[in-house]
């Protein structure tokens, strides 16, 4: 049985850390102080932690004020909020000036998939990758979420990190290395195609991997952490060893990861390409392992997936 | 059947109901819900459902009928509750309750639950929505009224506020919002969350009618709701003081019970503290 | 030079001064031309209030712009940016020639104020009602620097419409911000015609009071007030204050005040001659 761990968790016991060793650390929230796991840093520095209420819009201009005097900012709230309802503030105060502001954005994908469509973040990434000077990373579980939060607090400037809500598998223990910007390849075996996958269905994606090795097909597996900025190199990479690319990702098919590998794939190294993602529907309520297998985002998908664009790559 | 015991049967209804739903929700399975939101409105939502609202539960999209936005969403188990007593449709289905595929939810989805006019669940935008259904029957000279039920931490919404002026602005009258009123969100108090006090000032600064009242007084719900038809030239606002959780004795005033599931030993002192409390008031 | 040597003296020189810079406003919205048309009407009436904070109110240091420990000011209604703009280059955070290049390609002087372009900006604006939520940020950061920077914001009295600003106003109370001070510009009028007509207030203070807020009204062309309304908000009294200035929009420029079609225009050749001879005599 995989063992599982809360990603909020993992940002909030991150963020104490760097609390600890920063006093230009600060956090703001919108009535997620808790639910983000905010409280943890608050628990030892109430003073540097600071909530607007149900408001988020309020929460992006406050952290871009914040910024501004020097501070180090990660503002939470969830996903849908974040990426649409208060995208005007973050592109226009955080993103075009530069200010050193980190979203922290929650319940992305199917995670808040008891919510329903009015708290579903199934476009954020397509959204925010669009902005320019925003750092975007899409972690697969705690460990990535931890480097990732203490990774973008090193650079300086606008990110944001997307994460889930409830426990989710553990994929990678300490040695995982994350560095911004850097694909991982994470497994090799063969070149009949390259799966790329981002976030939560990484642990999906390798246990496709798995199962297609176990039929004889051996493809490589490889994993894009940061959206922004891209490792184009990893990508064309990819395409040129194995001359199939399969994407991965809990988004809309149009304007996520698929739309950004695709995008690279065209002016550098066309091969035929597939995608496992959301279909461009709002979906609805049920719990986020319902959802994945309602629309598609299974390990049997991505290997049925694969073996197509091996094929079509093969005629 | 005389005014004051029509009160009373209302009283006795939102006592009713909130047994209901808790056995509905448990009968479901759902992983959890949203009780302490859901128990603090049932009186205003009874008040409306089975007081004040020219609906037909036969025809829910008739036209002419009042709308009526749950603005605060995540109490969509005690709207069900409501829409399936009120006859919108059977009881039994409710069992499907955040089950895939069930129209029901914890967020309302007016695509899905006859009787619902909005779906509402990202907070602050009820009233918004509310605003622009008053403004299309006045355009229009038609008669149907709006109301909306919001809660308290959702007012610091500035959505909401855009909606206060917008309201006031266009005179919209046949325009009511009801703020259940409970003093907690998500993550507390309101107090510490974000002040909202004086809220009542606040409304009226931005040139509302604003009517206070005990939001658990089906009496006083039905009087303000009664007033609020009368004004000419401006929206109103009750701003109906309720208890998050209300009827539940270790959900009452505990903000960790914003969202939650019973455990079994749970469900049993809960149900008896309702069916107590019904007795009480001689349902 | 020390910080405080380009501030006048009395308000005879600070009205001089505001007259200078009305000029230096008119040249800039008759230079950019119908193409790039700026918005002088709205710039003029925050004139007095901007030459009030720089020559003479707030603590900066003209050559220390990022300088920790200096009062900010944000324009919220950055589309008035002309006399700022004039105020920022006479001060010497840019050569005065930049400002013939206005709203042009390249120019360090975009169409709303840009922090990253502009020497001595403090937050980029013109995205209406955001700039309370920026100075509530601001006054908070610089509260825990333990610093005794204030925090001055400009807004218009039409992006009081904008519901942004009434998340921001109780943020401000709840924190007992009192370094933090607010200016409305109460003109009367935004894009497309009077607050009254678009959006009405009913009463403008009554709902600053209703969100915790200590108010003020004065008139936005006296100096005097505007300089002692200045010294009343920044005593600590431990909430925020607004201060709700009375202006006329287009003022100083007869032609302008209270012409609601020079909120967004520019000044043919024959008007600028006019206005030079208004303004310079």
């Amino acid at each position: 049985m995989t063992k599982k761990e809360n990603t909020r968790k993992a940002f909030g016991q991150a963020l104490l850390e760097l609390a600890r060793q920063r006093d230009d650390i600060v956090a703001v929230s919108a009535d997620t102080y808790k639910s983000m796991r905010i409280d943890l840093m608050r628990a030892e520095f109430p003073e540097r932690c600071f909530e607007v209420g149900i408001a988020e819009q309020n929460l992006m201009m406050v952290a871009a004020g914040l910024a501004s005097t020097g501070k180090t900012v990660f503002a939470t709230s969830y996903s849908i909020f974040t990426s649409t309802r208060s995208l005007e503030q973050l592109r226009t105060f955080i993103a075009y000036p530069k200010l050193n502001v980190k979203v922290i954005a929650g319940l992305g994908g199917f995670t808040a998939g008891i919510e329903g469509v009015t708290h579903l973040s199934m476009v954020d990434l397509g959204l925010i990758r669009c902005i320019p000077n925003v750092v975007l990373v899409n972690p697969a579980d705690v460990t990535a979420t931890a480097k990732a939060v203490k990774a973008v607090a090193e650079i300086d400037g606008p990110a944001y990190i997307r994460i889930g809500r409830d426990d989710s598998p553990i994929i990678f223990d300490e040695s995982y290395e994350f560095s911004l910007g850097k694909a991982n390849l994470l497994e090799d075996n063969g070149v009949e195609a390259t799966i790329i996958v981002s976030g939560f269905m990484v642990h999906q994606a390798l246990e496709a991997v798995r199962m297609l090795k176990e039929q004889g097909i051996g493809v490589r597996l490889l994993e894009i952490h940061t959206l922004k900025p891209l490792d184009e190199k990893a990508i064309i990479d990819a395409a040129q060893k194995t001359g199939a690319i399969l994407t991965v990702e809990e988004h809309n098919c149009i304007g996520g990861l698929a739309g950004a590998v695709a995008e690279v794939l065209v002016g550098n190294c066309p091969v035929p390409m597939g995608k496992v993602a959301v279909d461009d529907i709002f979906t609805e309520s049920g719990r986020p392992d319902e959802l994945r297998i309602k629309y598609g985002l299974t390990s049997e998908n991505i290997v049925e997936k694969t073996k197509q664009i091996i094929e079509k790559k093969t005629n | 059947m005389g005014k004051e015991n029509k009160i009373m049967e209302l009283q006795r209804t939102a006592a009713r109901l909130r047994l209901e739903m808790v056995k509905m929700l448990k009968e479901s399975d759902t992983p959890g819900a949203h009780y302490g939101g859901s128990l603090s409105v049932m009186e205003i939502l009874t008040a409306l459902y089975f007081h004040t609202l020219k609906i037909d539960p036969a025809n829910p999209t008739w036209s002419e009928r009042d709308r009526c936005i749950l603005s605060k969403g995540h109490a969509c188990a005690a709207l069900c509750t409501i829409l399936a007593e009120r006859g919108y449709f059977p009881r039994e289905l409710l069992k499907t309750f955040n089950h895939l595929d069930s129209p029901f939810g914890v967020h309302p989805d007016m695509h899905k639950i006859p009787g619902c006019d909005v779906s509402a669940g990202s907070l602050g935008h009820g009233l918004p929505i509310g605003v622009g259904m008053a403004m299309g029957a006045k355009l229009q000279k038609r008669d149907f009224r709006i109301y909306v039920v919001l809660s308290d931490g959702e007012m610091a919404e500035g959505s909401c506020w855009e909606a206060i002026m917008a309201g006031s602005h266009y005179g919209l009258s046949n325009l009511c919002g009801l703020i259940d009123r409970n003093g907690l969100s998500l993550d507390g108090p309101t107090s510490q969350t974000m002040t909202l006090e004086p809220l009542s000032q606040k409304i009226r600064s931005f040139g509302w009618n604003v009517i206070e009242c005990n939001g658990h007084d089906i009496r006083q719900l039905v009087d303000g709701l009664e007033q609020a038809t009368c004004e000419d030239g401006r929206p109103t606002m009750i701003v109906a003081d309720t208890i998050k959780g209300k009827g539940i004795s270790f959900l009452e005033n505990d903000h960790t019970w914003h969202y939650g599931k019973f455990d079994d030993d749970q469900y049993v002192q809960v149900c008896h503290e309702l069916e107590k409390k019904l007795q009480e008031i001689g349902a | 030079m020390s910080i405080f040597s380009h501030q006048l003296k009395n308000v005879a020189a600070l009205q001089d001064k505001a007259t200078q810079i009305r000029y230096e406003t008119a040249k800039m919205a008759h230079g950019v031309g119908d193409a790039r048309k700026a918005h002088p009407g709205p710039s003029l009436s925050t004139t007095d209030i901007i030459v009030a904070l720089y020559y003479k109110h707030m603590n900066i240091d003209i050559s220390r712009p990022a300088w920790q420990d200096r009062d900010r000011f944000i324009l919220s209604k950055g589309h008035g940016c002309l006399s700022l703009y004039a105020v920022l280059a006479d001060l010497g955070y840019f050569p005065k020639e930049r400002l013939s290049t206005v709203r042009r390609t390249e120019s360090i002087l975009q169409g709303h104020p840009d922090m990253r372009k502009t020497p001595g900006i403090d937050m980029t604006a013109g995205s209406l009602g955001n700039g309370l939520g920026a100075g509530v940020g601001m006054a908070l950061g610089t509260r825990l620097e333990k610093s005794g920077a204030r925090t001055y914001v400009l807004l218009g009295d039409g992006e009081l419409d904008e519901g942004v600003v009434w998340e921001a106003a109780p943020c401000a109370y709840k924190y007992g911000l009192d370094n933090l001070t607010a200016i409305v510009d109460y003109n009367g009028f935004q894009s497309c015609g009077t607050t009254e007509e678009i959006l009405p207030f009913h009463n403008t203070a009554s709902r600053w009071e209703s969100v915790g807020w200590i108010t003020r009204q004065i008139d936005g062309h006296n100096m005097q007030h505007i300089l002692d309304a200045l010294v009343w908000a920044d005593q600590k009294e431990g909430k925020p204050k607004v201060i709700i200035a009375e202006t006329v929009k287009g003022k100083g420029i007869s032609f302008m005040e209270n012409d609601n079609s020079w909120h967004q225009r520019a000044l043919t050749d024959e008007q600028m001659q006019l206005a030079k001879k208004e303004l310079r005599g």
